[in-house]
């Protein structure tokens, strides 16, 4: 048996949806804490199992596989336990389901808030106070209880009640208009959800950070995590170009934000084609002289590289010019072969790799980022993501599958809520400690 | 009131994006974040954009953001006094973040055996670009290459164009939230066990295993045996895409349009109630999809990105206007929540960066200075050390540590 994981002994709760608070309980989770996602077999939230609990088998052809790629294409017994979008996130974690509409709900959720060191909730606003579930409320039951609230525009201010997914965020925070093709209209672009990273991440470390305060003064406290304040970081620049010019900056597509020449993206030999997804690339990105140097010693100084190009500012004047010389030349080879061949010269390039082909490179292997994880339903195994911090000391592991929901009922209404046998079983007659959602729900 | 981390003492020799941005959270939230810079300083003070358009190390704006709220102390750590001036910081440290490439810090000496020998409750949080041990241990990352690897830049885009990376950092500043959360689990650890250790963090890791539709294209991709493409965010649903209005653009986009609130917002059309449109294959149905666009996209032209969203926020439809960093500066809700702090610096002068990532009730989440000048505390952090006058002054004569110049030093 190895060492504690750091967080072993911190008990979550997680009434979380989508990503954002979700991939923070998923964090502290890896950490060895005990999270417990709070479910309701009569409320189908949205998009946290699946965009619908039983999705119709036409919804799933034609449409991408990372929203609706459910196992062999069949939406299958239980959908909402397979659904590819939430899945992942779902590692480590257990599941109860409990109506916390009904007073009955309210009441066994009690004991549990008092067991409770940390909850986490991601709702819109007005959800958890509908709920009773507001801080002062959680406090009232367990006074030095660790709250994150993490809406997408935060508690207060006017866009505080506006519906949002990671897609209308980025829009929101201005990554959307910066991260463009230059040469193309925005809405070829709108499809990337980059915030969630951030919001869990940041959610996680500041969840981490309240309870060292409370280790030291016993004192609890609410955290709000504005999903849209926490993505800012990463368009920084940009906010930092408008600060010093009083201007935005231009959109600069793969080209680098800095200025540094030649930084893009280059077409590799390809079994196939973007619609088949066997369309092949590389990234090559240079970011000082003497990688431009080693960069043309790996192209065989042609010519067109000549000392006019030595300096950045020229090549960065002519990077046209340079990107059609460089797709010339890269676009007969194998984008693995060139990734190494550069890389040991000491040029940062590496291929765009389309997600099946993660688990056969090397790194991925070596650094046992995935294990086989079989799922209920008799699916799998299939490699699921493993946490991804090394702590020697204490290792992280995967030794939980993703939760299927209310997998853990029995566990938590006996051990934990302290319910007999018999009055567990009086939940179950009820309808509310189940495994499926309602069969009325779409 | 002191913040969450008071007390805490971070060593960040880390550079560039990812690693200082770890850093810079822990001083928001109230930790001594010391930045022991080599003498040229951290490279990332060379890359713009620049306070007045001209490169200088003091006034770029990528160093400024991500290195707010930390003192800086300029050791030459290929010198062997400035190591042992380092190993007595250590003696104050609860943590130390580094980002060179694997082998770098015990090749000057200063690696885990030592600082471990040193402080055995420190830890060490090394963020590599393929981590300690790695086949690609010696490989470099940058933004693009990162993304365009471990993160999922492949089905960003449209088909006919290459894939489409992230703005500007993104990718790393996604590694360093993401190391952040890591290092304060080191920290844990180290306060309440006593225990530290040397954490291997990946930048491939992070990206590999994090959050940003890669974890959720691995899995569909088992599952079903299909791939996730390039394929533009509109056009292939009612009321799904990218709209053009009067003044830019708003994203409407859903898993599940509420019709009943679709028509509430657009002022319940004649030809939207007829009960066709409730029909879900009509969300998806190519002619449904046009036909509502003919009426819809006049409708946007018509009104602003705030006109058209306070409507979707009051319908409660999902929706979000493309934003301008110059709207987002003089934006009404992130005025009101207090969201950007000004700083004045000697060098930059007045200027104004958005916020914290959180609000903590009971400690304050704070932005407490500007980013530092080069060596701007060398000698207030060597002092505080331990380290007497004369120690101080020698080492700086000697190049083993440098102060900053001009105005402002210490």
């Amino acid at each position: 048996m190895s060492a504690p994981r750091p967080l072993e002994g911190i008990r979550v709760l997680d009434l979380c949806v989508v990503w954002a608070g979700t991939y923070a309980t998923c964090i502290l989770a890896d950490l060895g804490a005990e999270v417990i996602k709070l479910e309701n077999v009569h409320v189908f939230p949205p998009m946290t199992r699946g965009g619908r609990a039983r999705p119709p088998k036409e919804m799933m052809e034609g449409a991408l596989a990372w929203g609706t790629g459910y196992p062999n294409n069949e939406p299958g017994p239980r959908p909402w336990n397979y659904c590819p979008t939430f899945v992942q996130l779902y590692r480590n974690k257990r599941s109860v389901t409990i109506d916390l509409t009904s007073a009955r709900g309210k009441a066994l959720l009690r004991p549990l808030i008092e067991q409770a060191d940390v909850f986490v909730e991601n709702n819109a606003v007005g959800t958890a106070e509908k709920l009773g579930l507001d801080y002062e409320s959680v406090r009232a039951i367990r006074p030095d209880i660790i709250m994150l609230r993490a809406p997408g525009y935060g508690l207060t201010g006017p866009y505080r009640a506006a519906r949002t997914l990671g897609a209308h965020l980025e829009s929101v925070t201005g990554h959307t208009l910066l991260r463009r093709y230059p040469d193309r209209d925005p809405s070829d672009t709108s499809a990337i959800f980059a915030g969630d990273h951030m919001a869990g991440s940041q959610g996680a470390f500041a969840i981490m950070a309240a309870l060292r305060h409370r280790r030291r003064t016993g004192e609890g406290q609410m955290i709000e995590l504005a999903q849209a304040e926490a993505a800012a970081p990463m368009v920084a620049q940009a906010y930092m170009h408008q600060a010093f010019h009083g201007s935005p900056p231009e959109p600069v597509g793969n080209r680098s934000i800095y200025g540094f020449a030649p930084h893009n993206v280059y077409p590799c030999r390809s079994p196939g084609d973007a619609e088949d997804g066997g369309d092949r690339w590389i990234a090559i990105t240079v970011t000082s002289d003497d990688e431009w140097r080693a960069l043309r010693a790996e192209m065989g100084s042609p010519p067109w590289a000549d000392a006019s190009l030595d300096a950045n500012a020229a090549r960065l004047a002519r990077q046209d010019e340079i990107d059609a010389e460089i797709a010339a030349w890269t676009r007969d080879q194998d984008d693995y072969d060139l990734f190494h061949r550069l890389q040991r010269a000491g040029v940062p390039a590496a291929p765009i790799l389309e997600a099946s082909r993660v688990f056969g490179d090397p790194h991925v292997r070596a650094r046992e980022l995935n294990s086989p994880q079989t799922l209920p339903d008799g699916l799998g195994p299939y490699l699921f993501n493993n946490p991804p911090y090394r702590f020697p000391a204490t290792p992280l592991r995967h030794d939980r599958p993703p939760v299927a929901l209310g997998q853990d009922n029995e566990y938590v209404y006996t051990e934990l809520i302290g319910l007999s046998p018999a009055e567990y079983q009086a939940i179950v007659d009820a309808g509310d400690a189940g495994t499926e959602f309602d069969a009325d729900i779409p | 009131m002191p913040g969450a981390l008071d007390g805490v003492t971070v060593l960040d020799l880390s550079e560039w994006i990812a690693g200082p941005y770890a850093g810079k959270l822990f001083a928001d939230a109230g930790a001594d974040v010391i930045k022991v810079e080599r003498p040229t300083g951290d490279p990332s003070r060379g890359v713009g954009p620049f306070q007045g358009g001209t490169p200088h190390r003091e006034k770029s704006g990528t160093f400024f953001y991500f290195n707010t709220g930390k003192r800086s102390v300029v050791l030459d750590l290929k010198r062997e006094a400035a190591r042992d001036a380092f190993l007595r910081l250590i003696d104050g440290a609860d943590i130390v973040l580094e980002s060179f490439r694997p082998g770098v810090l015990d090749r000057l000496g200063v690696g885990w055996e030592r600082i471990h020998a040193r402080k055995p409750e420190v830890a060490l949080v090394s963020l590599a670009p393929f981590g300690q041990d790695s086949p690609y241990r010696d490989y470099k990352l940058t933004d693009l290459t990162l993304f365009g690897m471990c993160g999922e830049m492949y089905s960003m885009g449209v088909a006919e164009a290459e894939p489409m990376k992230m703005y500007g950092a993104a990718a790393l500043v996604q590694c360093g939230a993401s190391a952040a959360a890591a290092a304060m689990a080191a920290l844990t650890v180290g306060e309440t066990r006593g225990l530290g250790q040397h954490v291997d963090l990946a930048l491939a890791d992070l990206q590999f295993n994090g959050t940003d539709r890669r974890h959720a294209t691995q899995i569909g991709n088992q599952f079903s045996g299909r791939k996730t493409l390039r394929a533009p965010g509109g056009g292939f649903m009612v009321l799904g895409g990218v709209y053009h209005c009067a003044d830019g653009y708003v994203l409407f986009v859903s898993a599940n349009q509420h019709l009943d609130r679709v028509r509430a917002m657009l002022g319940r059309p004649a030809w939207l109630e007829d009960p066709r449109w409730d029909d879900p294959a009509v969300q998806f149905d190519p002619d449904a999809i046009g036909e509502f666009d003919a009426w819809f996209m006049p409708w946007c032209l018509d009104r602003t990105k705030r006109e058209i969203w306070a409507l979707a926020r009051e319908h409660r439809v999902l929706c979000g206007p493309l934003f301008t960093v110059e709207e987002l500066y003089a934006d009404e809700h992130f005025r009101d929540r207090d969201f950007f702090t000004t700083l004045d610096h000697p060098d930059v002068g007045r200027v104004e960066i958005p916020g914290r990532a959180v609000l903590m009730g009971a400690t304050p989440w704070r932005i407490s200075r500007p980013a530092p000048r080069l060596g701007q505390h060398t000698r207030e952090v060597l002092t505080g050390a331990g380290l007497g006058g004369g120690e101080v002054e020698a080492l700086i004569a000697s190049g083993a540590a440098a102060p900053a110049n001009g105005a402002g030093a210490s």
